[in-house]
């Protein structure tokens, strides 16, 4: 855990002196509000359409951190320093994985209140709660599948390409419960709490990935 | 290493494919009874539904088959978790082209979102669509295959979870013609024949591209100790293991 | 009677089809010096990189300090110190940042981090990040980094390559007697695998072939 902890720092001290990954995330967000404000020709949006835009819009900006999430450690050499030390291997899953969960955040933080601004009808006050509950079970399943995905893209040649064609079917469950369970949140007088249903799919498919990209990570890195 | 064990018993099992395959299609021409709603279109349903089976069942296994190869590291797994998914690939065109034709038959459009099975099963289709491409993409040949195993493996878990998410989502139209009781037995027959038909083809096929290319390997293996490495040109850039 | 450092037998290693490392056999007692030479792809990077526990043999017996390869890895990770063709440093930190982490990774005190430093005279420079150092810096903190951890083996890959004549007095006051696989630079296409003198040290016997 402490080398877990040990990466992570690294590589938000990183993040911090270059700014490359989450500027992009939040412009790439608010952009694609824009986007979506003219391709729709609508004034606002709201209800299953509202969560339809806002999902979509924190996929692909997760996509932009996702492929860079390993690029740094693949052409510095950080991959080969870290498999030297004589530390448990899946801490760097851990590392990598609680990295993009709190870029999502952030992102989040940022890109929320722009929506609301930008393109929601109604207010978020009342559901804030509920949504906000029904994000982080998402970003906890992007991390893990992101963090899985973007290591196995690193080690090829088209990289960009990789990483978004495997990870978006697999991300495609969480996708549909997160659209589907924000849906009603979005609404003017809607409900203010997801459905159960849809945070256990989140759930079960977390705690799935999540034990599975365990499993897996090591035989990632060895050679 | 890879001993020619994949074409023994090879003309055994073609011969009771085709057999099989030639009692199923006289059963689904001279002996299942039309629907009465679809008719004579229905009878797609026998050729649709076995592919979408066995490409599963063939997803599965070479999950399983990586699962192998990730346990033991010996390279014959992840040739046979490779056809397994190739084959299952193909059989998936075949899948998702008849049961387009089944649902522009049966409702009118080329394709529905009504439909949990239909819809989950082109989700994981797309996703095993990625498989070739992520192999063809690794150059350093065992780091291919460790990748394309946990690829796989990683795959065959979300299928399940895939058709469940999918099913919450949608309202359910689905015609649900293998809902236990609903199927007649005539039907039930022809269709427990086709099933078996389908299976064997992939099994065959599945054996028969195995012994392929073991054997170009082992003759290659062999060329290079008789002759030298300048003997053996290397092969171009392939998704296929070596 | 201290094992020895570095023991090889019949060690084989193929990339797809193509052999890089074909029945190795070697013995490198503790203390000593192993000059590998050979031709460019020869196979002597992969050779280092498996005693660096990087790679896995496919074939044949590795023992490093005593412990075989692959089982016992973690036990060597700790001990091993590699300097490779890329210096391992994240170029927008500094070099003590980067320093600082990779002991941290290895469990080593902050005060080593300023005594290794000090000893390739590189502290005045600690503080930039690494894309502004020149390339005999960045491989003097390179050494920093493969000696920060007090490996009990040192694997050197073409160490000399990008040194400056500061950083090249500043090694030689460095070398340690712990038993080292050491690869000069061919000069000019280099000898044919066989073992060469190598700079100091006797080369433990070896037999068989990098082809």
């Amino acid at each position: 855990m402490r080398t877990a902890l040990t990466i992570l720092r690294k590589d938000l001290r990183l993040e911090l002196r270059t700014f490359e990954t989450l500027p992009a995330m939040v412009l790439l967000s608010l952009a694609s509000f824009v986007i979506f404000h003219f391709a729709l020709a609508r004034a606002t949006v709201d209800g299953q359409l509202a969560a339809g835009v806002l999902t979509v819009t924190l996929l692909f900006a997760a996509l932009l951190g996702v492929n860079r999430l390993f690029v740094a450690e693949r052409e510095q050499g950080g991959f080969d320093a870290f498999l030297l030390a004589p530390v448990d291997r899946t801490s760097l899953l851990i590392a990598k994985a609680t990295a993009l969960f709190l870029f999502l955040i952030v992102l989040e933080v940022i890109a929320l209140p722009a929506f609301d601004l930008l393109l929601l009808g109604s207010s978020l006050g009342r559901s804030l709660g509920g949504l906000v509950v029904l994000l982080l079970l998402a970003d906890l399943g992007i991390a893990v599948i992101g963090t899985l995905v973007s290591a196995i893209a690193v080690q090829t040649r088209a990289r960009d390409l990789i990483g978004p064609i495997i990870g978006l079917p697999l991300l495609i469950p969480a996708l549909i419960a997160t659209a589907r369970g924000s849906g009603p949140l979005l609404l003017g007088h809607g409900a203010t709490f997801p459905q159960g249903k849809w945070l256990l799919v989140l759930a079960l498919y977390d705690s799935v990935f999540a034990l599975l990209a365990y499993a897996v990570f090591d035989y990632l890195l060895e050679d | 290493m890879l001993a020619p064990i994949y074409s023994r018993g090879l003309r055994g099992l073609a011969l009771a494919t085709v057999a099989t395959i030639g009692v199923a299609l006289g059963l689904v021409f001279f002996y299942a009874p039309l629907d009465a709603d679809q008719g004579f279109v229905q009878k797609i349903f026998y050729i649709h539904v076995p592919l979408a089976i066995v490409s599963l069942g063939g997803y599965i296994l070479g999950a399983l088959f990586a699962i192998g190869h990730l346990r033991t590291g010996d390279r014959k797994w992840d040739m046979r978790s490779y056809v397994a998914i190739h084959m299952a690939l193909i059989f998936s065109v075949g899948g998702l082209i008849t049961g387009s034709i089944w649902a522009k038959a049966s409702w009118g459009h080329w394709w529905v979102w009504d439909e949990p099975t239909l819809v989950s099963y082109l989700i994981v289709v797309l996703l095993f669509a990625t498989y070739q491409p992520l192999r063809f993409s690794i150059e350093d040949p065992e780091r291919q295959a460790r990748y394309a195993s946990v690829f796989a493996v990683v795959a065959g878990a979300f299928v399940p979870l895939n058709f469940i998410a999918v099913r919450l989502a949608q309202a359910y139209v689905h015609p649900r013609v293998l809902a236990a009781g609903h199927l007649p037995p005539s039907m039930g027959l022809t269709f427990a024949v086709s099933l078996i038909g389908i299976a064997l083809l992939y099994v065959t096929l599945w054996k028969l591209e195995l012994a392929a290319k073991s054997s170009r390997m082992q003759v290659r293996r062999l060329r290079r100790e008789v002759l030298g490495d300048t003997a053996v040109r290397p092969l171009g850039r392939s998704a296929a293991p070596s | 009677m201290a094992d020895p450092a570095i023991e090889l037998r019949g060690l084989s290693r193929h990339f797809g089809e193509r052999t890089a490392l074909r029945d190795l056999t070697a013995s490198v007692p503790a203390g000593a010096t192993l000059a590998v030479l050979g031709r460019n792809g020869a196979g002597k990077s992969t050779l280092l990189r498996i005693l660096a526990t990087l790679l896995r043999p496919h074939a044949g017996e590795v023992q490093v300090l005593g412990q075989p390869l692959p089982g016992r890895a973690f036990a060597v990770r700790g001990q091993v110190g590699l300097l490779a063709h890329e210096p391992l440093l994240y170029r927008d930190l500094t070099g003590r940042e980067n320093l600082t982490y990779h002991a941290r990774l290895h469990g080593v005190e902050a005060a080593r981090v300023e005594e290794v430093l000090d000893s390739v005279d590189m502290r005045g420079r600690a503080e930039d990040p690494v894309r502004s150092l020149s390339r005999g810096m960045v491989q003097r903190l390179a050494i920093c980094r493969a000696v920060l951890h007090r490996p009990k083996l040192l694997l050197l890959d073409e160490p000399r390559a990008n040194l400056d004549p500061a950083g090249r007095a500043a090694d030689r006051a460095d070398r340690r007697r712990h038993a080292r696989a050491h690869e000069p630079r061919p000069p000019g296409g280099g000898g044919r695998g066989r073992s060469g003198a190598g700079a100091a040290g006797r080369p433990g016997g070896v037999s068989g072939s990098a082809r």
